[in-house]
């Protein structure tokens, strides 16, 4: 990754990150296809909804015949983590215009966060908004086409998961966490490997007793409040 | 496997869920400056959240009992990492990841 912040650049970024969506819009278009959602139901969900694991969950629950109200709330619930990253990141956009911020904002997803925020380890703390809009637009088409594409694919392959392509999203994310830990000069490894341990410890207690979402949520802002506390008592 | 009513509410409702959780911070916090506190609350978050992300697709949850772990993916985590920390490339990492899990497939040893 180069300190450059072009929308050529960023369209050259977010290239590894294509495969995960690549795999993974494929499986969910395959699992829609067998939960009997129709093409324009797929597509809608792809282009609209735009929301990986909710949309998922929102197959099953179609599926399961939910009422409304409870695939609103689930949907809610599995994209609250987005509220705290669009936080984040708006962070680096606020000099840009509100029609730009909340262009940036409604395709904020987990990969283009991630990769934004190992980006702006080699930046110098900057992001741009043609960069991020690269990303965001490329991820939002190959999601959206593979999904479409899978749907279609659908009735021709039966197992997609013995090619291991249900694996690159897992593989994208432990990418992500690598370069963020070993790029992060302000945090440090030790202060991140701490905070990661007590993320892990607390996902898997809270796991037991909460539903997994809630349990993401609970360890993700654990994690933060433990990071600040431990940063905190090294200073003084 | 037509559209029906039902699916247009839920895109409908669903996709503006999901667009205020992403939108709303953005529209915020160009009107307003974040307390130092939230900002260093906010530094952690990517580290935090991807390992929590990481877990999620590690482990295998049973409601009330103790998550397991996902030994498929666990072991195709380990030449993924490798490949990471070798070439520093997110690329290498997915791809590696693919083929060992493609291969732990065709063995069955997850």
């Amino acid at each position: 990754m180069t300190p450059e912040l072009t929308f050529r650049t960023g369209l050259k970024d977010v290239l590894p990150t294509v495969f995960g969506y690549i795999g993974v819009g494929l499986a969910f278009g395959i699992v829609a296809h067998t939960s009997h959602l129709s093409l324009l139901m797929v597509a809608g969900l792809s282009f609209v909804v735009y929301a990986g694991s909710a949309q998922f969950i929102i197959t099953s629950m179609l599926l399961a015949g939910n009422p409304l109200s409870a695939i609103f709330f689930s949907t809610f619930l599995v994209n609250s983590r987005m509220i705290l990253m669009s936080t984040s990141l708006a962070q680096y956009f606020r000099h840009e215009s509100l029609g730009k911020n909340l262009l940036l904002g409604a395709l904020v997803t987990d990969e283009t966060f991630a990769l934004a925020m190992n980006k702006q380890n080699v930046t110098g703390g900057r992001l741009s908004f043609a960069w991020q809009n690269a990303a965001n637009l490329v991820a939002y088409l190959v999601w959206g086409v593979s999904t479409v594409v899978g749907a279609i694919l659908g009735g021709l392959i039966a197992n997609p998961e013995q090619f291991g392509f249900d694996f690159a999203l897992t593989a994208m994310f432990i990418g992500l966490v690598y370069l963020q830990l070993i790029s992060d000069k302000h945090l440090g490894l030790t202060l991140q490997l701490l905070v990661m341990g007590f993320v892990a410890l607390l996902y898997y207690l809270t796991l037991r007793v909460l539903d997994a979402n809630l349990a993401l949520l609970v360890a993700t802002i654990g994690g933060c409040l433990f990071g600040m506390e431990v940063k905190k008592c090294h200073l003084h | 496997m037509s559209f029906t009513l039902t699916d247009l509410w839920v895109i409908l409702g669903c996709g503006a869920v999901t667009l205020l959780s992403r939108v709303f911070p953005f529209a915020l916090l160009k009107k307003f400056q974040l307390p130092a506190g939230v900002i260093d609350f906010l530094t952690f978050v990517p580290i935090a959240i991807m390992t929590a992300l990481c877990c999620q697709s590690l482990l295998v949850v049973h409601p009330g009992h103790w998550a397991t772990l996902n030994l498929a993916n666990c072991l195709a985590a380990i030449p993924a990492t490798l490949a990471g920390i070798l070439t520093k490339s997110l690329l290498a990492v997915v791809v590696v990841g693919i083929m060992a899990m493609a291969l732990i497939r065709y063995f069955q040893w997850g």
